[in-house]
């Protein structure tokens, strides 16, 4: 499959993307030069060390941040994008309401964008049994593990539909184990879902493992420095880790980050 | 896809509440349960009496009443009890639901608004420091004799630790809790009510706690300088006689009003909050 979306226009387009913050009267440069297309269905991962700025760039594609210069734009003529609607957000911690059962927590976006009640509630339980978490529902969120929240946190950005998922690290606070796992699993329900993901990481293997193209960002000078299309053959598993293509996609990753 | 690991996850997590697959409990169970955890609170309570009674029968009956004294005072008609305790209560509800309510709107308000919260706040600590009672003499010349000053300086009390909790409650929320349903566009009464106010609750019920000791003081104080009728003023007016018996069932009934008002709190924390595990 190519990635080149220059026929068409891309679902996701980033052109000279620039952001800076004022911290105690200083200039902070927080990404800059991020250029980078995405087409419809792709798994995109944003890797880089701590100061990246990768959670600023997820942030400005929520449209939680405004960038200072360049262009950002999502949706094309085939696919339209409504940013109240089709955007699901993950988090590094799963952010449950602890007060709602699981069922609840998957339906806190259907119920703030006035979705149908019934339709929700059984597509709520459709993607509880896709996270693996069928018969659940009345669970309260203390009841489940670090690794079953963030599958809850999963299943509730896909509750209303949305085009594009954003995910801050959603597997950074889990063990070594369980982070490998819930790689596996993101891969299928990515492939079974077909969403666009963007996806902001510190693990290399992770990236590799996960992405169709891996922007690799750098924290100084803050700015992006390549995008490396991925394609290992799917559907992964986590033995094409230790293959000699993975290998070589890891080692490049490194190289750009200056780290071998 | 599934491995085995996974399964362990999940069904450790199925076998988290133990009790529930017992069905319905018993009621003989019920009490027991009550009993084993309880007890000691029991006779610790039973043993002070027992003191207090071993107390009074070293010292004249004029300093410290036997518990069988405070009881025959009790059921004594000629206090009229009832009227005065109601009284008491009125106030001490009265103004404990209105410092709730205020103070948790103008919690609210401030959390919506920072220029409200920049100006208010430090006002309302300052305010704080007055000694609340001391303002029982103006209430009374503001409202004159009866409920209205007395409800007003169980208000005085009982406001600060409410906006304050609330206040507190409002703001620690997690700020991506609040990204994630910013992203969805969600309405500022959206967040409030779905995010917001829920994660507060603690807060506020901690404030409603502190609070509901509190008022207590505030009401009887009232009753003490200007009042002619309420605990209080009962109080006052067995000192003049010397009526300790009668004193000791007046503090009984001052105590069983507070303690019905903290009670009446920790069942709604419970209802609230039990279903999360907020509250143990």
């Amino acid at each position: 499959m190519s990635l080149d979306v220059t026929q068409t226009q891309a679902f996701i387009h980033l052109d000279k993307v620039r952001k800076s913050y004022q911290v105690d009267g200083k200039e902070f440069l927080a990404v800059s030069e991020v250029t980078f297309d995405v087409a419809a269905g792709e798994f995109v991962a944003l890797v880089g060390p701590s100061g990246c700025g990768k959670s600023t760039l997820l942030k400005i594609l929520a449209k939680l941040h405004q960038q200072d210069e360049g262009e950002v734009r999502l949706g094309n003529l085939e696919t339209p994008f409504d940013p109240a609607r089709d955007i699901g957000m993950v988090f590094q911690q799963a952010l449950l309401l602890r007060w709602r059962t699981i069922l609840e927590n998957v339906l806190l976006p259907a119920e703030i964008l006035g979705l149908p009640v019934k339709a929700s509630r059984e597509r709520a339980k459709d993607l509880l049994a896709m996270v693996g978490l069928a018969g659940f529902e009345d669970r309260r969120p203390y009841e489940l593990s670090g690794g079953m929240q963030q599958r809850v946190s999963i299943a509730r950005a896909f509750i209303h539909d949305p085009k594009l998922i954003l995910m801050d690290e959603p597997f950074g606070a889990l063990d070594a184990l369980t982070r490998e796992r819930m790689n596996v699993e993101l891969h299928r329900i990515w492939r079974e879902s077909g969403k666009t993901i963007l996806f902001v990481t510190h693990s290399i293997s992770e990236a590799v493992f996960l992405a169709t193209q891996i922007v690799v960002l750098t924290a100084r000078p803050a700015r992006m420095a390549a995008r490396i299309p991925v394609s290992l053959p799917e559907p992964r598993s986590l033995a094409d880790k230790t293959g000699a293509e993975f290998a070589a996609y890891t080692r490049e990753v490194y190289g750009l980050l200056g780290m071998v | 896809m599934d491995s085995p690991g996974q399964q362990t996850e999940a069904e450790q997590a199925v076998s988290l509440p133990v009790a529930q697959a017992g069905g319905a409990k018993t009621f003989a169970f019920r009490v027991l349960s009550w009993w084993s955890a309880y007890w000691m609170a029991v006779l610790s309570h039973l043993l002070l009496v027992a003191a207090w009674w071993v107390a009074s029968t070293r010292v004249p009956r004029f300093i410290l009443p036997s518990p069988f004294d405070a009881l025959d005072a009790l059921s004594n008609a000629r206090y009229q009890w009832p009227r005065h305790t109601f009284v008491t209560a009125i106030e001490v509800f009265g103004g404990f639901l209105l410092a709730s309510a205020v103070g948790i709107a103008l919690a609210v308000i401030f959390s919506w608004s920072r220029t409200s919260s920049r100006a208010a706040m430090p006002l309302l600590v300052t305010l704080n420091m007055i000694p609340k009672v001391a303002m029982a003499p103006l209430f009374i010349v503001w409202l004159g004799y009866g409920v209205g000053p007395n409800v007003l300086i169980t208000f005085a009390i009982c406001f600060f630790p409410m906006v304050i909790n609330t206040g507190r409650g409002l703001r620690e929320v997690e700020p991506d809790l609040i990204d994630l349903v910013r992203v969805l566009q969600a309405s500022r009464m959206q967040v409030f009510i779905k995010i917001q106010l829920p994660s507060a609750l603690p807060y506020i019920f901690s404030g409603m706690r502190v609070s509901s000791v509190l008022a207590v003081a505030g009401a009887i104080v009232g009753e003490f300088i200007g009042s002619e009728r309420g605990l209080g003023y009962v109080m006052m007016s067995l000192q003049s006689t010397m009526d300790t018996a009668g004193m000791f069932a007046g503090l009984a009934l001052i105590t069983l009003v507070g303690v019905l008002l903290y009670g009446c709190v920790a069942l709604a924390e419970r209802y609230f909050l039990t279903a999360d595990a907020r509250v143990s």
